[in-house]
Formats: C-alpha cells, structure tokens, sequence
C-alpha cells in the first residue's frame, strides 16, 4: 500500500514539527499510567491524523517491534509526516516534560522516603499499577482467539510463557528466541496451510 | 544506599540496556523481570523498593511508562554517589546514570523502528511478517500476564502482604471489564496505602 512520504494523506495533518512536538507532549501529559488509549482519543478521535484503521494497523507494528509501544508509534507517525525528524521531534514532545515531571516528583518524594505514609502510598499504587499490566493482557485475548495457532494453543502458549518468565525465573532472551522462534515457524507453516486450502 | 561502581559497571548497565532494548517486545515493561535480576539480584545496585517505587512512581506520573527506566538509572547513579545526600555530584551521578538507561532502552529500539516499519509497511502481505506477528503474539500476552503477577510479588511473599494481592486482583478487573479512568484507581490504592489500610 501507499505509504506517503512526499504527498500528504487527505485528511488533516499536523502542519509543522512544532505542532507535532506540543501535540504529543499534550497527550503523554494526559496519559496516566500509559499513553496508549490517549494516543487513540486524542490522534484518531480528535484531531483526526489517523484513521481506526491505520490506528490498529501501526498498533500492531508498534507491538511486534521491540521498544515501547507508544514510543514506537509515535516515531511511526512523526516519520510518515516528516521523515526522521519527524519521528525524534515526536518522541521527544513525549519524553521531556513527562521526564521532568517525574524527577520532581521523585526528588519530592526523595526527602520523605522514610515516610511509613508515603511508603504506604506507592505501596498501594505499585499493586493498582501490577493490576493494570494484567488488564492489558487479558484485553488482549479476545485477539488471540483470532490467530491462526489457534486459540486453544495461543492460551497454552500464555500459560507456559508465565510459568518459565514468572515461576522459574527463565532469562527473557532464552524466551523470546527459543519460544518465539518455535511459535513463528509453527505460525507460518499454519499459514502455508491454510492458503493452500482457500485457494482454489 | 550506598553502592561502588566502576567504569566497568557503568558499561554493564549500558549494555545491559541496549541488550533488552531489543528484546522489549511489548513494551520495556515486559523486560521488567530481567532489570531486577541484574539491577537487584546480582548487582545489587538497588535495593528492592527502590527498583519497585521507581515504576510505581512512573506509573503513577502521566506519560510514556518508559520513564520508570529513567528512574531506575536516575537511582542507581544516586547510590553510586552515596546517597542524595552528596549534593551537586549526586545529581550529576544520577543524571549520568538515567542518560546510560534512557540511551540505552531507547536507541536500538528507536533505530529498528525507523527501518522496520517502512521495511513492514511495504511487506505486510508477506507470509513471514504474519507468521512473525502471529506466533508473537500469545508470548508477548505471557509477558504481561508475567509482569504483573512479579510486581504483585515484589511488593511482599509473607500471607500478611494478601490486602495488597487483592488490590491488584480488583485492579485488574476493574481496568479489564470498565472504562473507569486509570487516575481514580492509582489515586485509591494511593489513598488506601498511606491511610495504611493494605
């Protein structure tokens, strides 16, 4: 498909990298545990850069390329906008007052960190913060049910994935190579097969 | 918290670094369980609540939850200056520290993206890059699942820490099946943990 990098799509677009820069800043400032559903809100819904579909569709790119998510897709549209420049001018709207932010927050918190309260406190948001993490994967399962593994092995999949990552404490190096490379073989022997089966 | 750490040390953190860079499939928080292992258990660089109020921290300031990457660098280039309390060459060991990290989670990941995603985009309809996306996908879904359950149990093993399993449980069916905004739950667990109720 095209991908524009001369031409620009028909719909709105960021006009200059200074935009860019303060649109993405605006929306991590927003973005409280995760910037991803904001990303969606405020590029898609609001100012209309992206359509739903090219939302998913880099979505899924951002997802399977290491590195953030956000990070990932917020590089992707700087670079379709703007090529290379457009990517860093992107991350860095994300990165610097998030970043600021957070090491005032830290250096606050820094001189009451023997506080039992304040220990209490992000005690209490580190298990709401673990709980969240969990709530991605599982809105994810609904997709896994699409895949071509099928979804009785994709949860088996998961299962042995949490057992070797949390229970024995694998490397993720040994996971993600030896696992991934297994479950990406299988996959494409699967797609193999069901091509061959649809066309006539 | 005081700690020694050579140059030699430094170029490990880096490295290390650009090392999950490229295995942080499903974000950097899926490499989660790595940088403890290297940053807590064998190095001990930092202490245990320090690596966990680092992310708790970024989770609960707005923006990318990369930043708790930042934090962790931040801290450990702290304790290699002895404690904040070292003043100006604290800060300076701790901002060297979070570039190392930020450098290092960032630059591989960044650079891949770049060219993969043009390389991608124009291949999507290729076998490879579906069976690729495909097959990742109930691993990276794993990684989450994994994640989560290694927070969970870094904030305490003994049967008296169960108040805080619940919330994390709670959390994350309120987080799957509402759209209850992230702030209010962060903001109660906040709350419920200085009130000292978990």
């Amino acid at each position: 498909m095209n991908r524009p990098e001369v031409s620009l799509p028909p719909y709105p677009h960021p006009k200059s990298l200074r935009e860019l820069f303060w649109a993405f800043t605006w929306l991590a400032l927003q973005g409280f545990g995760g910037v991803l559903a904001v990303v969606q809100r405020e590029l898609v819904d609001k100012k209309h850069w992206l359509t739903r579909e090219q939302f998913i569709e880099d979505w899924a790119v951002a997802q399977v390329l290491p590195g953030p998510n956000v990070v990932n897709i917020c590089l992707m549209i700087g670079d379709r906008y703007f090529g290379v420049r457009g990517g860093l001018t992107a991350l860095a709207g994300m990165l610097t007052f998030p970043l600021l932010l957070v090491l005032v927050l830290s250096w606050l918190t820094l001189g009451a960190a023997d506080s039992v309260q304040l220990q209490g406190a992000l005690r209490g948001m580190g298990a709401m913060a673990a709980g969240m993490i969990a709530a991605t994967g599982f809105k994810l399962f609904p997709a896994l049910k699409l895949n071509v593994l099928g979804a009785l092995v994709c949860f088996a999949l998961v299962a042995i994935t949490f057992v070797l990552i949390a229970l024995l404490r694998v490397p993720l190096i040994w996971v993600l190579l030896g696992l991934g490379s297994v479950t990406s073989v299988w996959a494409n022997r699967l797609l193999v097969q069901t091509r061959g089966a649809r066309t006539p | 918290m005081s700690i020694t750490v050579s140059v030699t040390d430094w170029l490990t953190l880096l490295t290390h670094f650009l090392t999950l860079s490229l295995l942080s499939i499903g974000g950097a928080i899926t490499t989660v369980p790595d940088m403890h292992r290297v940053l807590v258990d064998e190095h001990h660089w930092l202490l245990d609540n320090q690596f966990n109020s680092s992310i708790a921290l970024a989770q609960a300031a707005p923006g990318p939850n990369v930043l708790f990457v930042a934090l962790l660098g931040w801290n450990v280039g702290l304790n290699a200056a002895g404690g904040a309390h070292a003043g100006a060459l604290a800060w300076a060991s701790a901002a060297f520290g979070m570039l190392l990290t930020m450098v290092g989670i960032l630059l591989p990941s960044t650079t891949l993206t770049f060219i993969a995603s043009r390389w991608g985009h124009q291949n999507r309809e290729l076998r490879a890059v579906r069976a690729f996306k495909q097959g990742m996908a109930p691993i990276v879904v794993g990684l989450l699942m994994a994640t989560s359950w290694i927070l969970t149990i870094n904030l305490g093993t003994t049967p008296a820490h169960w108040p805080l399993w619940l919330l994390a449980l709670v959390s994350a069916l309120v987080v799957w099946r509402t759209r209850l905004h992230l702030l209010w739950l962060l903001g109660i667990g906040g709350l419920l943990g200085w009130l000292g109720a978990v």
